[in-house]
């Protein structure tokens, strides 16, 4: 090796590391929890058509925050890697779990060996018959995975918006109340920031959910008047 | 190819799991460079020699069947039970009748295993499509879509193995349009040519005979059920004359599969309810063996 300079790998990994969380701090939250009904999502998300929130398979949906183009690739690589699977086999046989060790290791790979680390955080998720059965994963820029229970938030205020979700989830919660703690949690922290002035139109809100009841494609999109008069309760 | 599915881990979502711009599941499949995807493959090399090749020899079971005819607004498509191995009834409950998304009905005639991959790999395509693109594709879309398939199929419709499908549909609208949503059918033939029928159309073997069934019963402004009863009078007229259609089986309670697209989307009759369609059709047939009659305008038909 004669790299006319040389630089750590420890050095190298914590700029590609600061590098990504700063693009990631810029982005809008995004908040994934479990309810009765299913699994909520909720994006804080200015565009009706560029979505956070996307379905992948029957029972596995898909949330990002950070780099639009970014994201999206990797979503669309996600419904390849699910419709591939399905076709091959069965449906019953595309998990959350196969394909969020497949983003774990292409977004590893790409953080050690791409000049640019992804400036993305996504979340997996899959639901099942009962709460116990949902799994959450969220992946970071790096390729690190970890699996959640109960709720969790990414994006720039995602610690914040965990502190005040920790404060309310609890297992009973149903679809009204789980989309009024998402949107209020949501809001108190745009207005602590203030960078958004007060708080945000419900038009600006992205909400879908992994319904439990439905009979195979369980991904459905919560669209304004639904919205509203879960809100409302 | 190596490994299927597996080989999708160690190598990561890269190459043709990021290509930009394909929304067609085909195309992301073909690119893989893998046989997972079988669909439209070349046959084997004939081991006889001559442009024919060995397949034409092999008895494989066939869908017989299919009749679909508008009604007031949607498509009500309906299939027989039976496959046939040549002479052989190699079975008698099988289902030839799909939804290939929300808002369209596939029936498929001809080799039967060919035909089902066909389905579900039109199913997955059509699905594919939706969540890459976060919209479905029109119904042209879908048709035509359905035309490409069958067309790569022509290497094997040459040897014998031909599939034949029916595609009906409505545009899926929004959810808040008030526009009315009105059935359209589409026919083909093996080699991908797309036809869009005015009313009503019936394939597979039995397909003269319900098609001259259809043609005195069907009413596009009828309703729902009057339009299932047409479709179940269709098959019972082919069953009646072609050997490879299957009639409604009483004794074991095998009827007809009878699907409904709409503005609803699709839906399936349940047994209770093709059951009670059948049984009137099969009673008034002991009164009129030949079904219905048509009363000629100023004749003397009674």
């Amino acid at each position: 090796m004669n790299l006319p300079y040389y630089v750590t790998p420890e050095q190298i990994t914590k700029d590609k590391a600061d590098f990504a969380r700063k693009g990631i701090s810029r982005g809008r939250s995004v908040i994934v929890m479990q309810c009765q009904e299913g699994i909520l999502l909720v994006a804080q998300n200015g565009s009706k058509s560029l979505h956070k929130v996307a379905e992948i398979y029957d029972r596995i949906a898909f949330a990002a925050v950070g780099k639009y183009n970014e994201f999206e690739s990797l979503r669309q690589a996600g419904v390849r890697f699910a419709d591939l699977r399905g076709y091959t086999y069965a449906r019953s046989d595309v998990n959350a779990r196969s394909l969020a060790n497949a983003y774990a290791q292409t977004m590893g790979s790409i953080f050690t060996e791409a000049a640019k680390p992804l400036e993305v955080e996504i979340v997996v998720a899959e639901v099942g018959d009962s709460l116990d059965e949902d799994q959450i994963y969220v992946l970071s820029f790096d390729g690190s995975v970890a699996d959640k229970r109960g709720y969790l938030a990414i994006g720039g205020a995602a610690e914040d918006l965990n502190t005040s979700l920790a404060a309310k989830w609890n297992t009973e919660l149903d679809l009204s109340e789980a989309v009024q703690l998402a949107v209020t949690s949501l809001r108190k922290n745009v207005s602590n920031d203030g960078s958004e002035g007060q708080g945000f139109d419900e038009s600006e809100l992205e909400v879908a959910l992994l319904e439990r009841k439905l009979p195979r494609r369980k991904f459905r999109r919560i669209l304004a008047n639904e919205l509203t008069s879960l809100i409302a309760g | 190819m190596s490994g299927g599915g597996d080989s999708q881990g160690s190598i990561g979502l890269t190459g043709a799991f990021t290509q930009p711009g394909v929304s067609s599941f085909v195309e992301f499949s073909n690119s893989l460079d893998s046989s997972l995807v079988t669909f439209g493959a070349e046959p084997p090399v004939s081991v006889s020699g001559g442009s024919r090749g060995s397949l034409d020899n092999i008895d494989v079971p066939h869908g017989t069947t299919i009749v679909a005819t508008k009604f007031a607004g949607g498509v009500v498509m309906a299939g027989d039970r039976r496959a046939t191995s040549g002479h052989l009834i190699s079975q008698r409950d099988i289902e030839k009748v799909f939804a290939s998304d929300d808002y369209s009905l596939i029936g498929i005639a001809g080799a039967a295993g060919i035909a089902l991959e066909l389905v579900r790999l039109f199913q997955v395509e059509l699905e594919h499509y939706e969540k890459m693109e976060g919209a479905p594709l029109s119904l042209d879309g879908k048709a035509s879509r359905l035309s490409a398939l069958l067309r790569s199929n022509l290497a094997m419709a040459m040897h014998g193995l031909a599939v034949v499908p029916l595609f009906a549909g409505v545009e899926s609208l929004p959810v808040d349009s008030d526009n009315a949503t009105e059935g359209q059918i589409y026919s083909y033939d093996v080699t991908g040519g797309r036809y869009e029928e005015r009313d009503f159309h019936a394939i597979g073997s039995g397909s003269s005979f319900a098609r001259g069934s259809l043609k005195k019963l069907y009413d596009p402004a009828s309703s729902e059920s009057v339009a299932a009863t047409t479709c179940i009078e269709a098959l019972y007229d082919a069953a009646d004359d072609d050997s490879a259609t299957g009639g409604p089986d009483m004794t074991r309670r095998i009827f007809p599969i009878i699907t409904v697209v709409d503005a609803n989307g699709t839906r399936f009759l349940n047994d209770g309810e093709v059951g009670d369609l059948v049984e009137q059709v099969v009673n008034r047939r002991y009164e009129l063996p030949d079904g219905p009659r048509a009363t000629l305008q100023g004749g003397s038909n009674s």
